[in-house]
């Protein structure tokens, strides 16, 4: 069985957010790690080999320094890493995304595609969906259990106040949610061999069945107007105050505002 | 594709067993100052197994026509049968704007309809509105006007970016729950009513549901409440029951952070913020939330927050219209019982 398992290396959010002058992310400039869902997805990943046996393939798209996620992600099991890089593809949106991801994937085998639902930096949850859908296989989104049964997946797929238990003949793709499971840890064997291991690297060139006017940020059909760091209301009043002043105020304020 | 042929405003109009949720009343509402501003009408679609009887209460809520996908195959939420639905709604009846739920059944639609019909989605939008792209004239470059402006939190809250769609139609946008105003419904609204089934024919795509499990707590929905108490880790796993002695004096809500939630003391159904839910009630109380930017995200908007915390440097009381550095494990049973007093 073969599954791929897509990763994006994303600006750790706690760290400060820089931008580029068009608007788009300056993404050499902040600090990295491997997207929460993404590691998730990948653990799942590395669980299906464990237990039936898989070739775990990562694939990722970026920077050309995106392959440090790549590295990680084979120090944790994974057998190969694919990055796609060029600098045509920069400034994408999701569609050019998974336009881009899908012409990438079109030249592998795969039984499974497995990514994580969102990445913390733009939040959308959309590349997945999108990706099944240039590729032309069932998605199960937001999955929180994936079992394989035959030539089928069995998945928990979460919504606000159930969840389905869903059946999909492969190949398909499936959106992993951090719940998934907690991943595994690089091996100090891994991370030597990771280190020396190749990673293969694709431009323009090897995208199959991709049209340029689909591309990077002349081919986003989301164009951004402006981006800015988020203004929040001001604080109000702060007071330190012992137990019994403490509710007098938030008593008084509640009158005041007639809520009580 | 002549973009002018594109018009009206749509919103996808989510039912789960057969009831509608309350962000297609949300959308709606949105999609009545959209389309005022554009001069056209509102549209709301509407897919599923037995469902002409929601028509009524759409109309009520805004929407000038419904056009009904109605087909045995659309009774539970699957990807396929629903993408096909709705993409063929938008091939056939052609919106110039679609708008979609970001709920954990539209942002795997949107996404999925996006790409099928080739258009762009701006994801978890918390502003739409009508204006110029690009915002201001630039020299040699057309400025359209007449854009659906889409403005969105990223960076889990750091930043928002406003993204337009100026070439492809519709612009779609997935809408974040609890942002979007209902309007007042009119009682009596009709609105024109147009059947329509593109037919559903089963393929590898039409995944198999094999067990439908439904939360088993009936917890309420805590985006209706008028009055949340909000308890973060500072509050312990004890210290809930306080809080619910709290907000049954005031009539109100129990809500947490999401370390509450990534603890186990509370179920996911409760958790305010960026990966929880956004609330806007009339009073939040954050107890022992330290006012992380993903929590604030969620919460900001409330009209009155009162946040109690023994830390002073707590980046809640930035946003906090009263802060109170005090020990919750006091103020809390005090507060509750002096309010005894004063609600009757």
């Amino acid at each position: 069985m073969k599954i791929v398992v897509c990763i994006k290396q994303v600006p750790d959010t706690k760290g400060g957010v820089k931008f580029n002058p068009d608007g788009t992310l300056d993404r050499g400039a902040m600090l990295t790690i491997m997207n929460p869902d993404d590691k998730a997805g990948l653990e799942a990943a590395l669980r299906i080999k464990d237990e039936y046996g898989a070739e775990v393939t990562v694939l990722t798209m970026g920077l050309p320094k995106a392959d440090e996620v790549l590295r990680e992600a084979m120090a944790m099991g994974a057998d190969k890493g694919i990055l796609v890089t060029d600098r045509v593809l920069g400034g994408a949106d999701t569609w050019a995304t998974s336009t881009t991801i899908a012409g990438a994937i079109r030249n592998l085998d795969y039984d499974l595609i497995i990514t994580g639902r969102q990445a913390i930096d733009g939040d959308t949850a959309q590349v997945g969906p999108q990706i099944s859908e240039h590729l032309d296989i069932p998605v199960i989104s937001y999955a929180q259990d994936i079992k394989i049964e035959g030539d089928s997946v069995i998945v928990q797929r979460q919504y606000d106040d159930r969840y389905h238990v869903v059946k999909a003949k492969m190949p398909c793709l499936i959106t992993a949610l951090s719940e998934l499971n907690e991943p595994r840890y690089m091996t100090p064997g891994g991370i030597f061999d990771a280190y020396d291991a190749e990673v293969t690297t694709w431009g323009r060139k090897d995208l199959k069945d991709v049209d340029d006017s689909n591309l990077g940020l002349a081919g986003s059909p989301t164009k951004i107007a402006k981006a800015s760091d988020k203004v929040r209301k001001g604080a109000g009043e702060k007071v330190t105050l012992d137990p019994e002043e403490a509710v007098n105020y938030i008593v008084d304020k509640l009158t005041e505002k007639h809520v009580i | 594709m002549g973009l002018e042929e594109y018009k009206g405003v749509f919103v996808f109009a989510q039912q789960v067993d057969n009831e509608l949720s309350g962000i297609a009343f949300e959308l709606l509402g949105k999609a009545k100052d959209l389309a005022k501003d554009l001069d056209t009408d509102v549209t709301a679609v509407l897919v599923g197994s037995d469902v002409k009887g929601l028509v009524d209460d759409l109309a009520k809520y805004g929407a000038d026509k419904v056009i009904v996908v109605d087909d045995p195959e659309l009774k539970d939420y699957r990807t396929e049968p629903y993408t096909h639905a709705l993409a063929s709604v938008i091939n056939e009846y052609k919106p110039e704007i679609m708008l979609v739920g970001a709920t954990a059944i539209g942002r795997d639609l949107g996404p999925r309809v996006s790409a099928r019909v080739a258009t762009g989605l701006t994801a978890d939008c918390t502003v739409l509105e009508i204006g110029d792209f690009p915002l201001n004239p630039i020299p040699g470059k057309e400025q359209k006007h007449n854009q659906l402006l889409m403005t969105r939190p990223a960076f889990g809250g750091n930043t928002i970016a406003t993204i337009a769609c100026p070439d492809n139609r519709p612009q779609m946008a997935t809408v974040r729950p609890g942002v979007m105003q209902k309007i007042d419904p009119i009682e009596g609204a009709k609105a024109e009513v147009i059947e329509f089934n593109p037919g559903f024919t089963p393929n590898d795509k039409y995944v198999e549901i094999l067990d439908v499990v439904k939360s088993v707590s009936d917890v309420v929905d805590i985006m209706d409440a008028k009055i949340l108490v909000s308890g973060g880790r500072g509050v312990g796993e004890e210290g809930f029951a306080m809080l619910r002695e709290l907000a049954d004096v005031l009539g109100g809500e129990v809500s947490c952070s999401r370390a509450v939630v990534d603890n186990g003391w509370q179920p996911k159904d409760l958790q305010v913020g960026q990966t929880g839910k956004t609330v806007r009630p009339n009073v939040y109380f954050a107890i022992g939330i330290s006012g992380a930017i993903q929590h604030v995200a969620g919460m900001e908007e409330s009209d009155i927050i009162i946040a109690i915390n023994k830390d002073e440097t707590a980046p809640i009381f930035d946003v906090a219209d009263y802060g109170i550095v005090g020990d919750l494990n006091k103020i809390v049973p005090a507060l509750t019982e002096k309010l005894k007093a004063v609600v009757k």
